[in-house]
């Protein structure tokens, strides 16, 4: 049951994309890129982090 | 009239055909056995299915297809992120439990387990033809993606429309899809996704840096949209907003369930391969995020043209020394031959197993005969429709591809964890949100512009432009949840459940 709390994580990317009004602006930037672009593209990466994090979890026992 | 850059392209494309005939011999296996050539006996590891899998879904049309949205209307093509980052976990939680119970019971397709399921032979034919009649024109874009490179190339390349070129590669590639399956492009996928990230990654350090850096790049492409006849933006406007998050949102629930996704996720060997996969592929979403943005590189650049097909392919070839554009034009037909042979195998099994209902009892021992011709005859038609329809057509097809897809998602995705909906309704509900969901894009294409993906509704007495295909899911599920009601309420008993708890666990 633990197990299946922890993929309560996988919502999380959803959310963080959920409402674009909540990053759909230039300011502020990051090695030139706006935030609208820099900040979906970190959410990448952090899907995959979460996604991986819940493997750990599962596989621990 | 030979090149450097012609050399190599011919060079690399030529490997990858030799491959895609070799691989019959990978693993030693008897190809005329289903699971054999269709699955490439479902025993690809991490590393295999990776490739395979992100080959599969990262496709050429993708390629060309994203970075020409962002040229074209800005901020609104980079919808392509979001959806390619919340897929994953979509895909960790409804694939996980969809491989194990495919295993358990030998499926290889999204029909045999609905069948299985709800006992429903209706419900079966229903997601089998839409797996097929939304795969059918997403294989034609991908015919589309090779000819942009073709015609770029110019030369004997471009002879005939490009058309000479592209049907001895199809016909190649239907001919490798024949004898080798599923191993063919999962051979070919590790030369076309090193290829892919080589190119991306040059293209991204090369590219910018020659324009002025990012924040220069953002800034002239920011100018030069506002000042168009239609102008966009870097930024979402407030009423695309609820547009763009529904696309991506509505395409995440689609991307998994088509059939050749289907099909390279049952060809891994384990759960815990699918689910490593699942944390891995998102390297590939990250790729796509900055090839997206090749496409304001391509504004700054100062392309031109109203066939933004070719904004990539112009701005890899203008920027690039002659043996890179070489390898980067080869790497986007190789990335159009990998996903359309694994296509054709997904249309194929489903036309074989859930439409001809060839295999019953024993689909694992069946015979690879039936689907082997058809997945052959399947590549030809793409091909035939590329050559004798306007391309307009293939992506008004593939645009209406999606929004179907996803009209299975409650017998399919709901089905894997509940019976709670009659399968009689959700046959009702898949119908009328086909129908309705049809219509509404056809409304959108009354102008002559092609069909859009969004519509604007008046509901509760604001207006919401969102993704028609969740329009038509919304519709869907009011239909299946009303008719289920009456259904059970009538004590009309549905078909037998095949499965059992257990198969879903491991």
């Amino acid at each position: 049951m633990a197990r299946r709390a922890w993929n309560l994580l996988l919502l999380v990317p959803f959310v963080a994309y959920l409402d674009p009004a909540w990053y759909n602006h230039v300011e502020p930037r990051l090695f030139g890129f706006p935030f609208f672009y820099w900040y979906q593209l970190l959410w990448v990466v952090l899907t995959s982090l979460l996604i991986a994090t819940v493997i750990a979890l599962g596989r621990r026992k | 009239m030979s090149s450097v850059r012609d050399d190599i392209f011919v060079g690399l494309v030529v490997l990858v055909t030799l491959m895609g005939f070799v691989a019959a011999r990978w693993g030693g296996a008897n190809l005329q056995r289903l699971d054999e050539w269709a699955l490439g006996g479902r025993r690809f590891g991490t590393v295999v299915s990776w490739f395979l899998i992100g080959g599969d879904l990262y496709t050429a049309y993708t390629f060309i297809a994203v970075p020409a949205l962002i040229y074209g209307a800005g901020a609104l093509g980079f919808y392509a992120v979001p959806y390619a980052a919340i897929a994953y976990p979509f895909g960790f939680l409804v694939l996980s439990r969809f491989w194990s119970v495919a295993r358990a019971r030998g499926y290889i397709t999204a029909a045999d387990f609905v069948r299985d399921r709800f006992g429903d032979r209706m419900l079966e034919i229903a997601v089998a033809i839409t797996g097929v009649l939304a795969s059918m024109p997403y294989i034609a874009l991908q015919v589309i993606g090779m000819k942009a490179v073709l015609m770029r190339l110019g030369g004997y390349f471009a002879l005939g429309n490009g058309e000479l070129a592209l049907t001895i590669a199809f016909v190649l590639l239907a001919a490798y899809t024949y004898t080798s399956g599923l191993r063919a492009p999962a051979m070919i996928a590790f030369v076309k996704d090193t290829l892919i990230y080589i190119t991306v990654i040059a293209a991204i350090v090369i590219i910018p840096a020659k324009l002025g850096g990012w924040g220069h790049v953002f800034d002239v492409s920011a100018a030069a949209l506002a000042g168009r006849a239609k102008p966009a933006s870097i930024l979402l406007s407030p009423q695309l907003e609820i547009a763009y998050a529904t696309m991506a949102f509505g395409s995440c629930l689609a991307l998994f369930i088509y059939p050749h996704s289907i099909t390279s996720i049952l060809a891994a060997k384990s759960r815990q391969v699918v689910q490593r996969n699942m944390a891995l592929l998102p390297i590939y979403s990250l790729m796509l995020g900055f090839l997206a943005l090749l496409g304001y590189c391509a504004i700054a650049a100062g392309i031109k043209t109203t066939d933004t097909s070719s904004v990539i392919p112009t701005l890899l070839t203008s920027y690039f020394p002659g043996w890179l554009a070489g390898a980067a034009l080869a790497a986007i037909v190789i990335g159009a031959l990998v996903p359309a042979a694994i296509m054709a195998i997904g249309s194929a099994n489903l036309f074989a197993s859930n439409i001809f209902g060839e295999y019953r009892p024993d689909r694992t021992h069946g015979s690879a005969h039936l689907p082997r011709l058809l997945a052959l005859a399947l590549l030809l038609f793409a091909l035939a429709f590329v050559v004798f329809v306007p391309t307009t057509y293939a992506i008004n097809f593939q645009l209406l591809g999606v929004i179907w897809m996803i009209q299975i998602v409650p017998a399919f995705v709901l089905g894997l964890y509940t019976r709670a909906f009659h399968p009689k309704a959700l046959l009702l509900g898949w119908l009328v949100a086909m129908i309705v969901a049809t219509a509404m894009a056809a409304s959108t294409a009354a102008g002559g512009t092609g069909v859009s993906a969004n519509i604007t509704l008046h509901l509760f007495g604001t207006s919401i432009t969102a993704f028609i295909a969740l329009y038509g899911l919304a519709i869907n599920f009011v239909v299946t949840i009303l008719a289920s009601l009456v259904l059970w309420a009538l004590r009309i008993a549905p078909g037998v459940d095949a499965t059992s708890a257990s198969d879903y666990a491991s």
